[in-house]
C-alpha cells in the first residue's frame, strides 16, 4: 500500500513537470508529434526506473560515511554524488541509445540529438537528488523512479496530442511553436493542480 | 437590394472593411445577429454540419435561461434567509429578485462588455469577422461565480481566459481549455479567498470587528425599489445593516458533508432543498431538476452530447459508490445517490463537459471522456481537502487529455481497418508481399 501511495504521489499529485517543472528541455523540444513524444517517454521512464535504484547503491554503500566502502576508508564521500549520480545516468542513456537503434532505427532517427541528451534531463538527476533528500529505501526508490517516469511519460504524450490538434489552428503567427507549448504546459499546470493535496497515503491509514 | 427597408439602410450604412476594420466588424456582429446570413459556418473543428454557429450557440444560452431565473430568486433568498428575515420560499418575492438583480447584473455585464469588447478588438486586428464563441462564455461565466464577487477580479479573469485560453490558440473553435472554467480557475488560485471558504456563498452579508457578521448597508439600487415598493405599500429593504440570524455561517451543504458527513447536513436542510437547490452556492448551480431541463433540451436539439453526460454521471456514480465501501472518511460514507445533491455535479455535466470545442471529438472518445471527468472529479471532491469541489478542475484536467484520447481511437480504428483489409486480401490468395504494399498505402 506504501508503494501504491507513492507511485500515484510520484506519478500525478507531484509531477515532474507539471508541478515540479523538471525536464523541460526534452519535454518541449520533442513533443510535436505522438509517435516521438511515445518513444522518449519509454526512454524516461526505463532510465528514471533504473538509475534510481543504481544510484540508491552507490549513494549508500559508496558514498554515505555510515556503511559499506565510505565506512571501511572513515571518509564522507557524498561529494562525489552529483560526478557518479550523472556518470550513471549516462551510461544507462548510452544503452537505451544502442537498444533503441537496434530495435527501431526510425525512432533512433526521428529522437536524434535528443535521445544522448535524455542524460541532462532534469528530471532524471532531479528524481535520484529527491530520492537522497527524501531518504527514501531501495524499495521505495524503485517505485519512485517508475512512478516520475510514467507522470513524465503522461505529460508528454498529453502535449504532444494537444500540439498535433493545433497545428492546424490559427494561431497568431509570433505564438507558433514553442511559444505554444509554454501556454499549453502552462494550463496543463493549472489542471494538474486539481490533485495537488490529495494525501492517498492518509486516507490509506498509513500515516 | 432587397424589399425589406430597414435590411436596405442596414447595407447602406454598413462600413468599409478596408477603411474602418473594427467598425466593420462591429457591424458585422450585430447585423448577423439579427438576421441569419447566407451562408453557413466554415471551418473550426467543432461543426460538421450546415449549421450556423451563433444558432448552435443561442441554444446554448437558452438552456441556462433557467438557472438565470432560480439563480436570481436565490441570491435573494439565500440573503433575507442568513438575515433572518422572510424565510418563506414566496414571502417578499419582489425583494429577493430585485436584490438578485442588483447582484447579478453587474456581473453580466462586467464578463461581457469585457470579454467581447476583446473579441471585437481581435477580430478588427485579425480581420475575420465577429466570432460568437463569447455568447456561451459570457453566459456561463456569471453563473459559475459566487454573488459578491468584485467585478475588477471578473473583468481580470475573463481577460486572462479569452486571450490566453481562447486568442492565443486562435480563436473560436481552437480552444483546448474551456474558456468560463478558465475564467473561474484563475480567481480559484489568484484570489482564493474571494471564492472558497464558507462566507462567500451568501450576498451581502459583511464581515465585522469581531468576527461577527451582519447585513449590508444597501446603497442607491436598492434605495430606487424601496421608492417604487413604497408607493405600491409592498414591503421594503429599508436601511440595511441588520445582525445576521442566530448560527449563521454561510457553509454550503457541500461544506458541511466534507466536514461532517451527511447527518450533518440534514441537520440544517432537508433532501427537497438541496434537490431544487435553495441552497446557497455558485449563482447557476443550485437547482438541480431546472439544469436537467436545460441538459435534455441540449440533447434534444442535438448540441449537448447524450453520451458524455451519460458516462459522466456513471463514472461519477461507481466511484462515490466505491467510496461509499471503502468509507475512511465522513464524506466517503455519504450515500452515493446523495453525492449528486450536492456541489456543481449537474450544471458541470449540462453545460461545461459537453462543451464540444474541448470533449473529445470521437464516439469511443467520448465515452472514455465523460467517465473519466466523473472519476476524477468525485476523487478530487471526496479525496481532496484542498478544493471543495472537483468538477472545474476535473474537466479542464481531461481537458487536456481529450485530443490524446482522440489520437488513440483513431489509431486503433486505422489499425483495425489495416488489419481487415489485410485479411480480406488474404483470403483472395494475394501473395505476402503484395499485403505488405497494400499495408504501406493503407497505413499512409
Amino acid at each position: 500500500m506504501e508503494y501504491v501511495d507513492l507511485f500515484i504521489k510520484a506519478a500525478f499529485v507531484e509531477n515532474m513537470v507539471l508541478a515540479y517543472f523538471l525536464g523541460m528541455c526534452s519535454y518541449l523540444a520533442v513533443s510535436k508529434t505522438v509517435k516521438t513524444a511515445f518513444g522518449l517517454g519509454l526512454a524516461v521512464i526505463f532510465v528514471l526506473g533504473i538509475t534510481m535504484p543504481i544510484n540508491w547503491v552507490i549513494s549508500e554503500y559508496l558514498l554515505s560515511e555510515s556503511r559499506g566502502f565510505g565506512a571501511l576508508i572513515g571518509a564522507d564521500l557524498t561529494f562525489l554524488r552529483f560526478i557518479l549520480f550523472i556518470g550513471v545516468i549516462a551510461s544507462m542513456v548510452q544503452l537505451v541509445e544502442m537498444i533503441i537503434e537496434k530495435n527501431s532505427p526510425a525512432l533512433y532517427n526521428s529522437l536524434g540529438i535528443f535521445l544522448p541528451l535524455i542524460t541532462v534531463n532534469c528530471a532524471i538527476l532531479g528524481g535520484s537528488l529527491f530520492m537522497v533528500a527524501r531518504e527514501y529505501d531501495f524499495g521505495q526508490s524503485v517505485v519512485f523512479g517508475l512512478g516520475s517516469g510514467v507522470g513524465w511519460f503522461l505529460a508528454i504524450i498529453a502535449i504532444a496530442a494537444i500540439r498535433e490538434k493545433i497545428k492546424y489552428s490559427n494561431v497568431p503567427p509570433a505564438l507558433r511553436g514553442l511559444g505554444m507549448a509554454f501556454i499549453l504546459t502552462g494550463l496543463m499546470g493549472i489542471a494538474f493542480m486539481s490533485l495537488m493535496g490529495i494525501d492517498a497515503g492518509q486516507l490509506m491509514g498509513i500515516k | 437590394m432587397s424589399d425589406n427597408k430597414f435590411l436596405n439602410f442596414l447595407e447602406r450604412i454598413e462600413p468599409d472593411k478596408e477603411k474602418s476594420p473594427l467598425m466593420h466588424a462591429v457591424f458585422d456582429g450585430f447585423f448577423t445577429f439579427l438576421y441569419a446570413p447566407n451562408h453557413t459556418t466554415k471551418g473550426g473543428v467543432h461543426i460538421r454540419d450546415g449549421m450556423d454557429l451563433k444558432r448552435t450557440m443561442i441554444m446554448v444560452v437558452l438552456a441556462m435561461q433557467f438557472c438565470y431565473l432560480l439563480g436570481t430568486w436565490n441570491i435573494g433568498h439565500q440573503h433575507f434567509v442568513a438575515l433572518g428575515q422572510h424565510a418563506g420560499y414566496l414571502d417578499a418575492f419582489h425583494l429577493k429578485v430585485v436584490h438578485g438583480l442588483i447582484k447579478l447584473l453587474p456581473l453580466f455585464i462586467v464578463a461581457n462588455v469585457v470579454g467581447l469588447g476583446i473579441e471585437f478588438w481581435y477580430a478588427a486586428k485579425r480581420g475575420h469577422g465577429i466570432e460568437e464563441g463569447f455568447l456561451v462564455s459570457g453566459a456561463l461565466i456569471p453563473l459559475i461565480m459566487p454573488p459578491d464577487l468584485p467585478l475588477w477580479m471578473l473583468a481580470v479573469a475573463v481577460v486572462f481566459a479569452v486571450v490566453i485560453g481562447k486568442e492565443a490558440f486562435g480563436g473560436t473553435g481552437m480552444n483546448i481549455f474551456n474558456i468560463a472554467l478558465l475564467a473561474r480557475v484563475f480567481i480559484f488560485f489568484a484570489y482564493p479567498t474571494e471564492i472558497s471558504g464558507d462566507e462567500v456563498w451568501v450576498s451581502g452579508i459583511v464581515k465585522g470587528a469581531n468576527n461577527d457578521f451582519f447585513g449590508q448597508t444597501y446603497g442607491m439600487f436598492h434605495g430606487m425599489a424601496d421608492w417604487l415598493f413604497g408607493l405600491f405599500g409592498f414591503s421594503t429593504f429599508g436601511a440595511g445593516g441588520q445582525a445576521v440570524a442566530d448560527g449563521f455561517s454561510g457553509a454550503t451543504p457541500m461544506a458541511i458533508a466534507a466536514k461532517d458527513g451527511w447527518d450533518a447536513v440534514l441537520v440544517d436542510y432537508t433532501t427537497l432543498q438541496l434537490w431544487w437547490g435553495a441552497i446557497p452556492g455558485s449563482i447557476g448551480e443550485t437547482c438541480k431538476p431546472l439544469i436537467i431541463v436545460g441538459a435534455l433540451f441540449l440533447v434534444f436539439t442535438g448540441i449537448g452530447n447524450w453520451r458524455i453526460m451519460l458516462s459522466m454521471l456513471l463514472g461519477a456514480a461507481i466511484t462515490a459508490w466505491l467510496f461509499n465501501l471503502w468509507g475512511a472518511t465522513p464524506f466517503m460514507e455519504v450515500p452515493w445517490i446523495y453525492q449528486f445533491y450536492l456541489g456543481s455535479f449537474f450544471f458541470a455535466m449540462a453545460f461545461m463537459a459537453t462543451d464540444p470545442v474541448t470533449a473529445c471529438a470521437t464516439e469511443t472518445g467520448k465515452w472514455i471522456y465523460g467517465f473519466m471527468i466523473g472519476m476524477v472529479g468525485m476523487i478530487v471532491r471526496v479525496t481532496n481537502p484542498a478544493y471543495p469541489e472537483g468538477w472545474m478542475l476535473a474537466i479542464l484536467f481531461m481537458n487536456a487529455f481529450a485530443p490524446l484520447i482522440d489520437h488513440y481511437v483513431v489509431e486503433s480504428n486505422m489499425g483495425r481497418r489495416a488489419k481487415r483489409a489485410e485479411e480480406a486480401l488474404e483470403r483472395r490468395g494475394f501473395a505476402a508481399k503484395e499485403v505488405e504494399v497494400v499495408e504501406e498505402t493503407v497505413a499512409h
